[in-house]
């Protein structure tokens, strides 16, 4: 999962840092990630992972890192798997 | 606050009022500062209304204030918006500054000496959009230092102290951006640009060239993308829209004084305007009925960071904003239409053409098209909320 939010991150994340430095825990708002470029990430990943998140996770703690962007798409994953 | 306090506080701002209408007119023609306003307004210690009541101010709510801003602004509008302009820097002080000592002091020192605070958030080269910056804060050995291309820095030369943005480091991305306050004997500012503008002359939004140096910790310890989102964009787009409101409230009070005025020339013929009037009207409430679910949403969502920052809470922000400024010129040239060439000729009772001015400023601070930009942004992942009263 790390893998294709890096990946998704290098395309639309306007990132002033090569991705591949970045640790998983590091801030992606002090790495330059925009207010429009957060909305592109999240786009791109409910594509990816085929999930929707829904507005309590649409801020910024859940994209502040590319952990946390895991957290966020697990959780949604996790609760598909417990609803089907 | 009181119910008590409340009153007392329409009625001092009542009092500010009073002084600012006596001067908007030379305020207008000679692009000055409202001098003698904001000498009113520390009179009535209402520069200092929003510090807590620990340290020596009076814990205002943001409807209080906003109601401050509507009153002042029925009489001078550039006066309201340096209230609000002060107001909003001091949000964020409150906001995010109650657990660093030193601006707990600095809030201490507002309500002790009514300190006027001012706010250089442009750039040159940065078009317009403040979440980026060039110039970067340099920090060693506990102090700090700026220079900053400033292209406006609103009544600049006027105020106490100035709360300026930068990026975080000179390696920082121009995103990465902390807001630092520097107080008037920390500064330099060379004059670069005028203020000779259609409306809202007397907010002297001068540019200037920013130099300063001041101790590190009067570098606010947050980022500035969290200061921006929990406290200017809402204090922001409210406390304007307040002041819009208010030069709106005054064009519709114009033209309703001179629809009587015609119905009581010829009692039992509807004077010519009277519908007019009544669209005008209708259009003030939607005004006012959009910035006070506004200011109602921000006192539920302020305790809880997460709601300040989520999506919907900016969408909802934006709107009221968009609302107020793309409004308050429909009722303005509404009213104009009523008073005909009296509302076109300057100084008569009627006259309406700093209203029309100033309220033309409201789509460009902060361009609307901007703002559509971003909630259209935000639109594409945000969902609405179909509820009528939630």
């Amino acid at each position: 999962m790390q893998k294709t939010i890096r990946d998704i991150l290098a395309r639309h994340g306007g990132l002033s840092v090569p991705v591949d430095q970045l640790a998983d825990d590091g801030d992606l708002y002090a790495a330059g990630l925009s207010s429009f470029a957060s909305v592109q990430v999240m786009l791109a990943v409910e594509e990816a992972f085929d999930v929707e998140f829904p507005d309590s996770l649409l801020n910024r703690k859940s994209f502040q890192s590319i952990a946390a962007i895991a957290r966020t798409v697990g959780s949604l994953v996790g609760n598909a798997e417990a609803a089907a | 606050m009181t119910l008590s306090l409340a009153t007392s506080l329409v009625e001092r701002a009542g009092r500010v009022a009073a002084v600012a209408a006596a001067h908007a007119d030379d305020v207008d023609a000679g692009a000055r500062f409202p001098r003698e306003a904001v000498d009113a307004m520390i009179a009535e210690r209402l520069l200092s209304i929003q510090v807590p009541e620990v340290l020596g101010g009076e814990g205002a709510d943001l409807s209080e204030i906003a109601e401050v801003c509507a009153l002042i602004g029925q009489k001078c509008a550039a006066a309201a918006m340096v209230f609000a302009m002060h107001h909003i820097k001091l949000s964020s002080l409150v906001s995010h500054g109650m657990d660093s000592e030193w601006h707990a002091g600095f809030m201490r020192r507002i309500a002790a000496e009514q300190l006027l605070l001012g706010s250089a958030t442009t750039e040159g080269g940065i078009g317009g959009n403040l979440r980026n910056s060039i110039c970067a804060i340099e920090v060693a050995d506990g102090r700090c230092r700026l220079v900053k291309d400033a292209t406006v820095i609103s009544y600049g030369a006027e105020a106490d102290a100035i709360l300026i943005t930068s990026r975080a480091h000179p390696d920082a991305a121009s995103t990465d951006q902390v807001m630092t306050v520097f107080t008037k004997d920390q500064y330099r500012l060379e004059h670069t640009q005028g203020w000779d503008t259609l409306g809202m002359r007397g907010t002297c939004s001068d540019g200037f060239l920013f130099t300063g140096e001041a101790p590190a910790a009067q570098i606010l310890p947050k980022p500035f993308a969290e200061i921006a989102a929990q406290s200017m964009l809402a204090t922001c787009h409210l406390l304007w829209s307040a002041v819009w409101y208010g030069i709106a409230v005054d064009a519709v009070a114009r033209a309703q004084a001179f629809v009587r005025a015609a119905a009581r020339k010829s009692p039992g013929t509807p004077p010519p305007g009277a519908l007019r009037l009544a669209e005008a009207v209708n259009l003030l409430q939607l005004v006012k009925a959009s910035t006070l679910s506004g200011l109602r949403e921000y006192e539920v969502a302020k305790a809880d960071p997460e709601r300040l920052s989520s999506m919907g809470f900016a969408v909802a922000m934006n709107n009221v904003k968009i609302a107020a400024s793309e409004t308050i010129l429909s009722i303005v040239n509404q009213a104009m239409l009523i008073c005909g060439i009296l509302g076109y000729k300057n100084g008569t009772p009627y006259s309406l053409g700093r209203h029309l001015r100033d309220a033309h400023s409201a789509q460009l601070m902060i361009s609307n098209d901007r703002i559509l930009a971003n909630t259209s942004n935000l639109l594409l992942v945000h969902r609405q909320d179909t509820s009528l009263t939630g």
